[in-house]
């Protein structure tokens, strides 16, 4: 009896969250997986809003679009790049400033400011040092003689636009990072490092052996998120580029395409059936970020210690 | 090899600059080869004065030696100290032997050579069979016992350990307190260790060291010894209206030591004649608690909420408390609350204190 009455105040309780998660998660959710068994669909034609059933049409259309292969292609080097260079430069600054005692909070404040400021704004930042005349990277390459190179205005090509997109994402990435790794390192007990002291450990293996390995946990969780995030990339493209994702003149036209921009662009194409071509490309996206997921809690379950 | 301390005073400063004063102008002389326990209540500053010995920690002020040699301004890792630490300090994510060799891959020994000093260690330890375990698939003993291990490995100058007993479970502490005393015998190494209780003090080591000064803490034993408020009149120890006995010490107020088992109960003509409070029977032992009628110290007056500081021109009115001490009489006595019992001191079990130095006279 009681046991009954408690579940219905749970469930009462859970009820707000609930009914705003089915309207706006779980019902587009299946939805999208829905839509990708259609042909022809058209919100517009309410007599008759598809066409046909099919079962894999709308994925092979997606496989076999250029632009897709084009999207994945980005997406993945900017997933395979960005993620390790940021998971290792914001660990290696998190124990640099774990190390300091003076102005330690000062430090953390500056290097987690990029986190709440606008990624749009930042990209633009971006954009003005890559800048062909007045940036700071062509001036900084100037000093050594090399001329400028022209990573976002005209004339630049897919390399040096995606080097600059690169250094943005890895950039921007680091401050929840460094967050994340020096809340990890401050939870670990001071008396491992005395016990290394003691032993007369150097500095390289301390981090090696110990840090590293008692920070493993928080490696794994932060390179998980990571991948899922930057296999999401797209506001990082339009933050440096705008809305034609590409520097100006470099063609092919939307040359920086990521797969979330390749779906948002066929959700906004009003053709009939775009609408399904975007949720297949949706699907595919979830599952390559869930087999890379799996594959990468496998492989921590055996690196992670504990 | 022999560690001295001269004069060491170590303050810490909070954040808002407060200062503690956690061990002040200490001296310490640990002889060589020894097993000797730092014993004292927490705070006194006895884990702070291992860790500065272990070099973790710098003194403010005064030497350290070991030997003749001057290691105040030595890092640790030069000093040749082992350390255990009082939740020892295992890392968690190696085995075993990782761990026990961990100390020796710093130094850079050969590994086979670093394997079979860690065996032999892990060995006497009588942890050779767990090498393959990760820390948490031992026990608190079994995990000790590594860390010993890990500080032996390297053969260190002195073994220094933290509150060794105090995470184990009473059973395990007894065997963990007679492995100490046998690894420590068998490498021969001075051995210093902190503890807040006594009996594990009194029962490893070779000799204690008692931190914290002030009467209190200059007697050790359960039931704790009795202190009274007595008087040297004329050569004669006074306490309340009771002769004690001729004593040669200056006139003057004096604090009076006897153990529980000093007294002697005697048919009558007692140095002390007063009602037994009440009886507690304990095993083969018998203890007869008195009460009698005392003025309060200033400790119990400021424990009370007595403010001493204030200095009034009003007259103070003594506080009288009632104070209790406890005789232990064999168990063939059979003693009710109420009956009068005649009490002799032995004269070998009093112990005489000035009252303001706490010097022995």
């Amino acid at each position: 009896m009681l046991e009954r009455e408690s579940n219905l105040k749970a469930w009462l309780y859970l009820a707000p969250a609930l009914l705003l998660l089915s309207v706006f998660t779980f019902y587009p959710l299946f939805n999208s997986f829905y839509l990708t068994f259609l042909v022809g669909y058209n919100y517009l034609k309410p007599d008759k809003i598809f066409e046909a059933y099919t079962l894999v049409g709308n994925f092979k259309e997606v496989l076999s679009d250029k632009l897709f292969h084009q999207a994945l292609k980005n997406t993945v080097v900017i997933v395979f790049v960005s993620v390790p260079i940021s998971v290792i430069v914001s660990l290696l600054i998190a124990v640099a400033l774990n190390g300091i005692k003076k102005l330690q909070g000062t430090f953390q404040t500056i290097f987690f400011l990029p986190y709440v400021t606008n990624a749009i704004a930042v990209g633009m930042a971006f954009a003005f040092i890559f800048n062909t005349n007045y940036g700071l990277v062509n001036q900084f390459l100037g000093w050594f003689g090399m001329d400028p190179v022209k990573f976002v205005t005209l004339g630049a090509t897919w390399g040096t636009s995606m080097i600059a997109l690169l250094v943005y994402t890895i950039w921007g990435g680091l401050a929840f990072k460094i967050m994340v790794f020096l809340a990890g390192l401050q939870n670990i007990d001071k008396q491992y490092y005395d016990a290394a002291k003691v032993d007369a450990t150097p500095r390289s293996r301390v981090l090696r052996r110990i840090t590293i390995p008692l920070l493993s946990p928080m490696i794994a969780y932060i390179t998980i998120t990571s991948f899922i995030g930057a296999f999401k990339a797209y506001r990082t493209v339009i933050g440096m580029f705008g809305a034609s994702l590409a520097p100006p003149g470099l063609l092919p036209k939307d040359s920086l395409i990521t797969i979330v921009g390749y779906i948002y662009s066929y959700i906004y194409d009003t053709a009939p059936g775009a609408i399904s071509i975007a949720a297949a490309a949706a699907v595919i996206l979830f599952v390559i970020t869930l087999v890379f997921t799996f594959i990468q809690m496998w492989v921590s379950k055996k690196r992670v210690h504990f | 090899m022999e560690i001295r301390l001269e004069n060491i005073t170590k303050i810490f400063q909070a954040k808002d600059k407060t200062e503690t004063v956690a061990v002040n102008s200490f001296d310490l002389t640990i002889p060589s080869g020894k097993l000797v326990g730092l014993l004292g209540p927490s705070g006194c500053g006895k884990s702070t004065t291992l860790y500065m010995i272990a070099g973790l920690l710098e003194p403010n002020n005064g030497k350290i030696y070991f030997g003749d040699e001057d290691v105040t301004d030595m890092s640790p890792e030069h000093r040749g100290i082992g350390l255990v630490f009082q939740n020892y300090a295992l890392y968690p994510h190696m085995t075993v032997r990782q761990n026990i060799m961990f100390p020796l891959e710093n130094i850079k020994v050969p590994k086979d050579e670093a394997l079979v000093m860690a065996q032999d260690m892990a060995d006497l330890v009588g942890i050779g069979e767990l090498m393959n375990r990760k820390p948490r698939q031992l026990s608190g003993g079994q995990q000790q016992r590594v860390a010993i291990a890990r500080a032996l490995v390297k053969k260190p100058r002195v073994l220094l350990l933290d509150e060794p007993l105090s995470n184990l479970d009473a059973r395990l502490r007894l065997q963990t307190r007679e492995e100490i005393k046998r690894i420590q015998r068998e490498t021969g190494i001075t051995t210093i260790f902190v503890t807040h209780d006594q009996e594990e003090a009194m029962s490893i080591s070779d000799e204690i060291v008692l931190m914290e000064l002030g009467l209190k803490h200059k007697f050790l034993g359960t039931p704790p010894i009795n202190i009274f408020n007595g008087e040297i009149k004329k050569g004669t120890l006074m306490f309340n209206d009771f002769k004690i006995g001729p004593h040669d010490g200056a006139d003057g107020e004096c604090v009076i030591g006897i153990r529980p088992e000093g007294f002697t109960v005697v048919k009558e003509k007692g140095k002390i004649e007063m009602e037994v409070a009440y009886v507690e029977t304990i095993g083969r032992d018998t203890t007869l608690v008195f009460e009698y009628k005392a003025p309060a110290d200033f400790e119990e007056l400021e424990a009370e909420g007595v403010n001493t500081k204030e200095v009034s021109d009003e007259p103070v009115e003594i506080k009288m408390v009632t104070k209790t001490f406890k005789v232990i009489v064999d168990a063939s006595y059979k003693f009710k609350p109420g009956d009068v019992v005649n009490l002799d001191v032995k004269s070998n079990k009093l112990y005489v204190f000035n009252k303001d130095t706490g010097e022995y006279i």
